[in-house]
């Protein structure tokens, strides 16, 4: 890649944090280090990437209002997280995690567990445990 | 305490760290050497470990792996701790910081809140250099950024004890014999050859060369056998694999040109150069795919044209690629 080709594509997921390192040629074909702050098929695979993370979170609201699942998915899912790995952070077993997704099993948790579980979140417990919060910011 | 730390920005995260680490302790060595010498550049394909349903596309060789190389190449000795409990790991680290010894960690992208969010996914083996601390705050050289940068005492903990594949288990590492006992041409030979060697002669279907020519065997059919979402979604993770940040382009090719480029200067070899320029053409077909795969998936269209033309593509990559580097087998042979 010449030197003089490397992209420079204003639209980009950096939020102005970051400009990427490349190496490349100059006229006589060796090579010179220039930044890039972006460019757009990178930016257009990652915006895919982010998109199904946020429609799983979409998904994942909807039914936590509509009560057929617990908080502790929709947070699981906003952190990128699967079941084995919020397990892994809270010692315990994948399938013990994807059982208190359902509200039957989350509100039959011991406080210790709610506050591991708000832990691995970042969230106090009662942000865990509060529906009508989620309720409020989904409007 | 703060340590007078010279950072430079690289392109991938782990030689990066090597070369600013080195750089500290008196031993210069730019980025793309410390790549070549140890062996970064590989490809695999290995659509039996998934990551959230997406097969494993990888444009370099496991993490860790070119610390190890380039430490045996040159004779340095590297220290390498692991921790299980949490606070010994931040008292180790700043007990170090108090000698003035910057110290290298293996951290969780996720929790490194300097980074732009669209980056932080779950991704435990980011190399990062903490060289200081300041009012309770850590002072970070991530040789991805341009610039140093500071974190807060618990995000480096949450990043430095992450779970998942693979744990960091607050693992930190720091030179302890410099220099080495080498000769940079040997080493350098010897980085070239393995690359050559694994690029081309591993008798597997999916790493190398042959890989990639699998791979693009596989992605003509991914619309057939997929149906258009989940293609376009596996199409986009080739493309973030071979572009997102760490690569510094087309997957690494053009670090490893940059790195015969050197060494041709070095060796004064004009052999090599003019394979750097091969490899470097390469490089610019890998980023036509690239953008044409970028085209395709924003459309958010999967046609079997397309794709197969995409295939088409990547197989012309994997037959140049081979003779690029059966070629510099042949070279680096006889050293």
């Amino acid at each position: 890649m010449n030197k003089e080709h490397v992209p420079q594509d204003q639209e980009n997921l950096n939020e102005g944090k970051l400009a990427k390192l490349y190496y490349a040629t100059d006229e006589k074909g060796h090579y010179v280090k220039v930044n890039s702050i972006g460019w757009e098929p990178e930016t257009v695979a990652m915006q895919q990437a982010w998109d199904v993370v946020n429609d799983e979170v979409k998904d994942a609201l909807e039914l936590v209002l509509s009560g057929k699942a617990s908080p502790l998915l929709y947070f699981l899912k906003k952190n990128i997280m699967t079941t084995s790995l919020v397990a892994s952070y809270v010692g315990s077993i994948g399938f013990v995690v994807r059982l208190h997704c359902y509200p039957f099993f989350f509100n039959r948790l011991s406080p210790k567990m709610l506050s591991k579980y708000a832990y691995t979140f970042r969230i106090t417990v009662e942000e865990l445990t509060d529906i009508d919060r989620l309720k409020k910011n989904d409007r | 305490m703060t340590v007078n730390f010279t950072h430079k920005q690289s392109a991938h995260c782990e030689s990066g760290v090597i070369s600013n680490l080195l750089r500290f302790h008196g031993m210069e060595f730019d980025e793309p050497m410390v790549f070549g010498i140890g062996s970064g550049l590989f490809f695999s394909y290995m659509p039996f470990i998934r990551v959230n349903g997406i097969p494993v596309v990888g444009y370099r060789t496991w993490p860790g792996q070119i610390f190890k190389r380039f430490s045996d190449r040159i004779g340095i000795k590297i220290v390498s701790k692991k921790f299980s409990s949490e606070k010994t790991a931040m008292l180790e680290l700043d007990k170090m910081l108090d000698k003035g010894q910057p110290v290298g960690m293996l951290t969780s992208v996720f929790y490194l809140s300097y980074l732009p969010a669209a980056y932080r996914f779950h991704f435990n083996a980011h190399n990062i250099i903490v060289y200081g601390k300041e009012n309770g705050r850590y002072l970070v050289s991530d040789p991805v950024m341009e610039y140093p940068t500071e974190i807060s005492h618990e995000d480096l903990v949450r990043a430095r004890f992450a779970k998942g594949m693979p744990e960091p288990s607050g693992r930190m590492y720091y030179p302890v014999k410099l220099p080495g006992e080498y000769t940079l041409e040997k080493a350098i030979w010897k980085g070239i050859h393995q690359t050559a060697d694994h690029m081309t002669r591993i008798p597997m279907p999916l790493v190398g060369a042959k890989g990639m020519k699998y791979l693009a065997g596989r992605l003509r059919r991914w619309p057939q056998r997929l149906g258009d979402r989940k293609a376009i979604l596996w199409l986009g993770n080739v493309i973030r694999m071979q572009e997102e940040i760490g690569t510094g382009g087309a997957g690494f090719r053009f670090i490893h040109a940059a790195f015969l480029d050197d060494a041709s200067t070095k060796l004064q070899n004009e052999k090599l150069f003019n394979l750097s320029q091969q490899l470097t053409k390469s490089g610019d077909e890998l980023r036509n795919f690239a953008y044409y795969a970028g085209r395709v998936c924003k459309n958010r269209k999967s046609d079997t044209k397309t794709f197969a033309e995409l295939g088409d593509m990547l197989e012309a990559c994997s037959l140049r690629e081979q003779a690029i580097f059966s070629e510099l087998y042949e070279v680096s042979k006889s050293r």
